[in-house]
């Protein structure tokens, strides 16, 4: 038997984690693994809510979490290719103009 | 110690430590591997709470297809070590004592306030037959917007992805009408 709390503790670490990540990283793509981490962080705590109030909603919740970040990845991804396309870099703070 | 909390603690450590791994490391494809440790760690943990078919999904969506494209996307774009620069040498000095004041203060809250309501080991069975009725009864409408989202993220990647159009001026240009 594990409290819940434990859970809740691990899911903070890791959304804590994915917001450092999202800080000091300056590649795009490790920023955009740090927002994946924070998914994973909030998929982790709804599981253990999902278990505790017996709400079965919870991972349904999580399922569509899933989908979002799949969609979000596919896009975000894409737009990292067309951004290396036009600049020829990877590091954030090289890519601060709007327009070429 | 229960076997279950032994489970949780062996997972656990191994998600803390691929997060913490995925921040050492400068390589993206060095995080990348253990950004799929932590997620692989955390579908143990899924299973832990009951949850089945969210842990298989986990395993097949998260560790498997998310994290190919971004190896997929290292690899083609030819990543290397990141390089440090003064505005990241601020954030690492005051992002990892905020992370950690932040996650310290998190734990402080969750172990002290939230009481010590233990979760069972599958206190909660996840099977595919008890969420297929929820999903296709009572969520149907999220979930046919999620079909027509991934369709538009289908479209918006193949836009965004493909070559743009080049000037038949510029060499020989290869049109795709």
């Amino acid at each position: 038997m594990v409290p819940l709390s434990y859970y809740l503790v691990l899911s903070g670490f890791l959304f804590a984690c994915g917001v450092t990540g999202f800080l000091i990283k300056r590649n795009i793509i490790t920023i955009f693994m740090s927002i994946e981490l924070m998914l994973n962080g909030v998929n982790l705590s709804f599981v253990a809510f999902a278990a505790h109030w017996h709400a079965l909603a919870g991972q349904v919740f999580v399922f569509f979490v899933m989908v979002v970040a799949a969609a979000e990845a596919a896009v975000g991804l894409a737009i990292i290719i067309a951004v290396y396309r036009t600049r020829e870099t990877l590091n954030v703070d090289q890519v601060n103009l709007l327009k070429l | 110690m229960s076997v279950h909390l032994v489970l949780f603690l062996a997972f656990g450590a191994v998600c803390v430590a691929g997060a913490i791994n995925l921040l050492a490391q400068t390589h993206p494809i060095n995080s990348a591997l253990s950004l799929i440790a932590v997620m692989a760690a955390l579908a143990g943990e899924y299973l832990l709470l009951g949850a089945e078919f969210v842990a298989a999904v986990q395993v097949i969506v998260y560790a498997g297809a998310i994290m190919v494209l971004f190896v997929f996307t290292i690899m083609l774009l030819n990543a290397g070590v990141e390089e440090r620069t003064q505005g990241s040498r601020v954030a690492v000095l005051f992002g990892i004592p905020g992370m950690l004041l932040g996650s310290v203060l998190m734990a402080w809250v969750f172990l002290r306030h939230s009481g010590t309501e233990a979760v069972a080991a599958g206190a909660l069975p996840g099977a595919p037959k008890t969420i297929g009725p929820l999903l296709f009864h009572e969520f149907l409408l999220p979930f046919e917007i999620t079909s027509i989202l991934i369709l538009i993220a289908i479209m918006g990647a193949v836009v965004l992805a493909s070559k743009p159009p080049t000037s038949p001026a510029s060499g020989p240009a290869r049109r795709v009408d």
